[in-house]
């Protein structure tokens, strides 16, 4: 007979190994990125064009692009997101439409990134004939951008208490003023924290972008959302894959920009998260 | 006074109207969405006959448009990848949620979270790079290969895959796990053979989430498979460059006319991807949405 406590402690053992071999490798990514990309990093680097044929020089237009991207598709999912939600948290009740709006979150969420790049193609370059533009782009990461924002938006929501409807109903509220007075100020820390989270998700995507909106090479700002413009992850991609003799610093320097922006947002959420589950008085 | 009240209504009669609208827009994205890929993809089969659509070659420049090359890569890099992670995912959701003490769990929860932040085209770009390199040594000459392509795939669906079966063994309730400690069970027997069967369907549910996510994946794969359209013959084919669905659309649409056979071939390739990932979703929601109905676990 086999100790059945060893066998625990072994099998226990062997669990930890394994999350460690999930959890390692996630910190080999950020530590190899950082060491070699801290190096080509300088103000010089943040702040001027490139030139050379992207081998010198800077990358400000795709730091520039990838923030005007991520304030358009911001502009757009924000009031589509919340608003959804709060018809799904206050008004929508167990239907089977409503079943139908679950079920087209759960499948916006899984389309994959390509064919938001193609449905952005069809419709807004071609069809709008918007071109290729950050408002084409801005649109199709927007509807990408949604299921995040809508299912955290509609969590925040119902986590505020029943009563404080009730009360708000029971003063001769109408059920507008008590979503506009009481549930969206109590609910706003978690929607934050969901914006955040989907608009992260969106400035870090390159695929929706390849065909609606990413220039290979534009060493200018865009000036209206009818332009044009580089991107930080595209332009990683490219001098990745398609410039041959890029130098590796500035390829590595590029991807800790790009990192750095998406994990200094995703830090400002969770501690946003954190900060405000402490603060609850309900 | 009395006037500013009714103001009031029609104000908020427009404003809780306009939630309306806002909430069932996702329905109409979803069909707005398809309704686009129809548009651009459907013509494909008229230009090209069923049986070419499904042959063995895609040269799109000699006019061969068969997907089955294409199909099969995305297949065997999908499969392969879950069969990395599946293993991995439930002993760590395992781990976090039935064993590790909590300062453990609050190191490795966040590390995890950090993981499904990493924009795709960073991990493909560190595949390349880094990983690559060590696939080489293994016997592939450039080490861009369908298992570097599985391997970060899987990585990118364990976060998915852990935070759902997690999900699901805290549905397990916890008279399940005093039961199997008072029959004289160890904690090692009970996990493994009463909470792990209990919450089975939600860890089929990761399992088909995290199918999901890796099926559609474009960057990363794309830099890290060698971006070779040949046929998957053997097994042999996870240590040679392959193509996916998704890296073909990627490469292949910058370059092509609109309104070209080849165009409405990559619209074509995006309603398959479409209603494949709309099939898996399904699946996987109807499983979530039965167990909230049913409303017995939890």
């Amino acid at each position: 007979m086999i100790d059945r406590t060893l066998v625990q402690r072994l099998g226990f053992g062997l669990l930890g190994l394994i999350a460690f071999v999930v959890v390692a490798p996630i910190l080999l990514v950020i530590g190899v990125i950082v060491a070699r990309g801290i190096s080509a990093i300088n103000w010089q680097f943040l702040s001027t064009m490139p030139h050379g044929g992207m081998k010198q020089g800077g990358i400000l237009p795709a730091i520039v692009g990838t923030l005007w991207l991520t304030l358009g598709t911001a502009l757009v999912a924000v009031p589509i997101g919340v608003g959804g939600a709060i018809y799904l948290s206050e008004y929508a009740r167990d239907t089977r439409l409503t079943r139908s709006i679950r079920l087209a979150i759960v499948n916006l969420a899984g389309i994959p990134s390509i064919v938001y790049g193609l449905f952005g193609l069809g419709m807004f370059v071609l069809f709008l004939r918007f071109g290729t533009s950050i408002l084409a782009g801005s649109l199709t990461l927007a509807i990408m951008t949604l299921p995040v924002i809508i299912s955290t938006a509609e969590e925040a929501l119902r986590a505020v208490p029943q009563e404080f409807r009730t009360v708000s109903e029971s003063l001769g509220g109408t059920r507008w003023q008590g979503i506009r007075n009481i549930v969206l100020p109590q609910a706003l820390p978690g929607i934050i924290t969901g914006v955040i989270l989907g608009l992260l998700r969106a400035a870090g995507e390159t695929a929706p972008i390849l065909f609606t909106v990413a220039a290979f090479y534009l060493p200018r700002l865009p000036s209206s959302p009818l332009d044009q413009t580089m991107a930080l992850p595209y332009h990683l991609y490219v001098i990745s894959t398609q410039v041959p003799g890029m130098p590796l610093s500035v390829q590595y320097g590029t991807a800790l920009v790009l990192l750095a922006l998406v994990l200094s947002l995703n830090i400002v959420a969770s501690v946003m998260r954190r900060h405000f589950r402490r603060k609850r008085q309900w | 006074m009395r006037g500013r009240v009714r103001g009031g209504r029609a104000s908020e009669f427009a404003m809780e109207t306009l939630i309306r609208v806002l909430g069932f827009s996702t329905i109409g994205f979803v069909l707005l969405i398809f309704l686009f890929l129809l548009r651009e993809g459907v013509p494909v089969f008229f230009e090209v006959p069923l049986k070419g659509i499904f042959s063995s070659h895609w040269y799109p420049t000699f006019g061969f448009f068969g997907t089955l090359p294409l199909i099969l890569g995305s297949i065997l890099v999908t499969v392969f990848s879950i069969v990395i992670a599946l293993p991995l995912g439930v002993a760590t959701a395992v781990f976090v949620r039935e064993v590790a003490p909590r300062w453990v769990r609050d190191i490795l929860k966040p590390i995890i979270e950090v993981l499904a932040g990493i924009p795709s085209v960073v991990l493909g770009f560190f595949g390349m790079t880094f990983v690559a390199p060590f696939v080489r040594v293994l016997g592939a000459p450039t080490g861009l290969t369908a298992f570097t392509g599985a391997f970060i795939l899987a990585y990118m669906a364990l976060p998915t895959i852990i935070s759902v079966a997690e999900d699901a063994l805290d549905s397990v309730p916890r008279s399940y796990r005093d039961a199997g400690l008072a029959m004289g069970a160890t904690r090692w027997q009970t996990m493994w053979r009463v909470v792990v069967p209990a919450a089975r369907s939600g860890i089929l549910t990761a399992v088909m989430l995290g199918m999901g996510r890796a099926i559609g994946e474009t960057m990363a794969v794309m830099m890290v498979t060698g971006n070779a359209a040949v046929m998957p013959s053997s097994l042999a084919a996870l240590f040679k460059p392959i193509r996916t669905m998704t890296s073909t659309i990627a490469a292949e649409m910058g370059e092509v006319a609109r309104g070209s056979t080849h165009y409405h071939a990559l619209f074509g390739i995006g309603i398959i991807l479409f209603v494949l990932t709309f099939l898996i979703n399904l699946a996987a929601a109807s499983a979530i949405f039965q167990k909230k109905r049913r409303g017995g676990l939890r």
